[in-house]
């Protein structure tokens, strides 16, 4: 089965991005558990995303179509990235979930991709 | 007192007595929870107008009963249990017109949970929920599982129980050991969910450590003859000791051997020593009395300022031969090298069968820290890393990063050993056990 790992951030999260020192905090945790995904060999694709205020939305509505600046629900927490993950059941998907370093304040949400559409 | 907290007592104190009462007797588990859950809404609606009963379990147990033969009237699949229940409305309207306690049959229960023919892993949720009932919601964040899915597992396993029409009964002396090492096993599992969470903001994500503990005295009350139930309650009284010098007061990691020994409990510590030794006489090994013991050679650390690896390790080389599980090979190579040197561990742990351990995060730990004893530095960074990325618990993880980044690293020697603490640890390969050595 293919599920999505789907991590939010806050806006803190993603300014942190761009200072330094934060930078490698992050990274010192998250570089291994890209590693340990990979060595699973349970990778099916992955990515992080820019920030949200880069993100382009667009919309189809009574008057037609309508393209904005900004990602499509002004929430507090924001898509920051995603992996797709082949493993056995949800049991298995929660469980690397549960080894993402997400910071306080971080969610991470777990989707079974439909099978058709991978 | 109110009577809404004269229910709540009431619910806390005998809901898996007569949970089980009535599930012994109806053999149906999930009928008699229905049931008794009635009798419950029955007693908060009633007793604030007549005043909390002399006995509100007899009370409690006649309204059950009452619901639980109304349902099976109405329910024909299960017409066959009928004179079963009105023997049990006989029995439950003895038990309310005299002083006879009511027979306790949460050992019954507990058998049940752990029956080979349910799934061992709705074991643990199985006896929490009817034995001390918590609810699904509680039993899934422990369990790092689906809320609705924990739910569906928990009502599939009740309706096996009906349809399998497994007995309510104690096994007999022969078939008992490997039945009891699965009620102990299913115990320890509900200790090891509530290692991850010091803090407890959440209680919905607090751990079940209590709980846990709470089964353990339980058991031993139940069945005190039985070595191993002493023996499983001596180990998680032991882990227990520690659960405040576990943490620095901004939540961060502190190894065992780190440890600050005036926070461990001593009265919690001297329950653990009275357990082991009771069990001790009782002149008959198990593996669980194997893994308190090494937690008892930790301990004497408070009183002596040293460990003494080479008891351990002998400790541990009993329990490998009794049960030889990822945690014990693991926990035996770290006693090892303690003890004698760290190529004689690593031999030992290059052994474990390397399927086994592929997410174990304490292999990687210790395969880190010993290869980086033994100066390959460049190995033990991709060790390390894998433990990293393998790791559950942030407080954990961010032990391991600061000793990725180089800073004064403590002595290890014991993170690896003690975060497994043996055979339970391997058994469910998640590694969310007591991360106590």
């Amino acid at each position: 089965m293919h599920y999505s790992i789907l991590i939010y951030q806050s806006r803190a999260d993603f300014d942190a991005r761009t200072d330094p020192a934060k930078r490698e905090v992050f990274l010192d945790a998250f570089v291994p558990y890209v590693r340990a995904l990979r060595e699973a060999g349970i990778v099916v694709a992955s990515a992080g995303l820019e920030s949200p205020e880069s993100a382009t939305t667009l919309r189809v509505g009574e008057g037609g179509r309508t393209v904005q600046d900004g990602p499509y629900a002004d929430t507090k927490e924001q898509l920051g990235g995603f992996f797709v993950i082949d493993v056995p059941d949800l049991d298995a998907a929660l469980q690397w979930a549960a080894r993402c370093p997400i910071g306080e304040g971080m969610v991470v949400e777990v989707r079974g991709n439909l099978p058709h559409m991978s | 007192m109110d009577t809404h907290r004269a229910v709540e007592q009431a619910a806390r104190d005998s809901y898996g007595r007569l949970l089980g009462f009535l599930a012994a007797r109806s053999r149906d588990v999930e009928a008699a929870e229905d049931a008794l859950g009635d009798a419950f809404q029955a007693a908060l609606a009633s007793w604030p107008r007549t005043g909390v009963p002399e006995r509100p379990e007899a009370w409690l147990l006649t309204v059950a009963r009452r619901r639980l033969i109304n349902a099976a009237r109405r329910d024909r699949v299960r017409a066959e249990a009928a004179p079963t229940l009105l023997a049990l409305a006989d029995e439950a309207r003895d038990l309310a017109a005299t002083d006879v306690v009511f027979p306790d049959e949460r050992l019954k229960l507990l058998f049940i949970c752990a029956h080979p023919a349910i799934d061992p892993a709705v074991r643990t949720p199985l006896m929490l929920q009817t034995v001390l009932r918590l609810d699904a919601a509680r039993i899934a964040s422990a369990f790092l599982v689906r809320p609705s899915t924990m739910g569906q597992r928990l009502t599939r396993a009740k309706a096996r129980i009906r349809e399998a029409g497994i007995p309510f009964e104690v096994p007999e002396a022969g078939e008992l050991p490997p039945r009891l090492d699965a009620v102990l096993e299913a115990v320890y599992a509900a200790y090891g969910s509530g290692w991850d969470d010091v803090a407890g903001a959440d209680p919905r994500r607090r751990g079940l450590a209590g709980e846990a503990i709470a089964l353990g005295w339980l058991l031993v009350r139940l069945i005190p003859g039985e070595p191993e139930a002493w023996g499983l309650l001596a180990l998680m009284l032991h882990c227990e000791a520690r659960r405040e010098a576990r943490r620095t007061p901004e939540g961060g990691y502190v190894p065992l051997l780190e440890q600050d020994v005036t926070r461990w409990s001593e009265e919690t510590m001297a329950e653990a020593e009275f357990c082991l030794d009771t069990a001790a006489r009782a002149g008959s090994v198990g593996h669980f009395q194997l893994e308190a013991a090494i937690q008892s050679v930790h301990a004497q650390r408070a009183r002596t300022g040293r460990t003494d690896w080479d008891a351990v390790a002998l400790l541990y080389e009993g329990l490998v031969r009794l049960t030889p599980t990822v945690g014990a090979l693991v926990g035996r190579a770290a006693a090892v090298a303690e003890a004698h040197d760290a190529p004689e561990g690593w031999a030992l742990l290059r052994a474990v069968p390397a399927a086994s351990v592929a997410g174990y995060q304490p292999y990687w730990a210790l395969t880190a820290h010993l290869l980086e004893r033994m100066g390959r530095p460049a190995e033990a960074a991709g060790a390390l890393a894998r433990a990293i990325g393998l790791c559950e618990d942030p407080a954990v993880r961010d032990f391991l990063v600061r000793r990725a980044r180089g800073s004064p690293a403590v002595d290890q020697g014991e993170t690896s050993s003690a975060r497994h603490p043996g055979a339970g640890a391997a058994r469910n390969g998640s590694g969310a056990r007591p991360d106590d050595g």
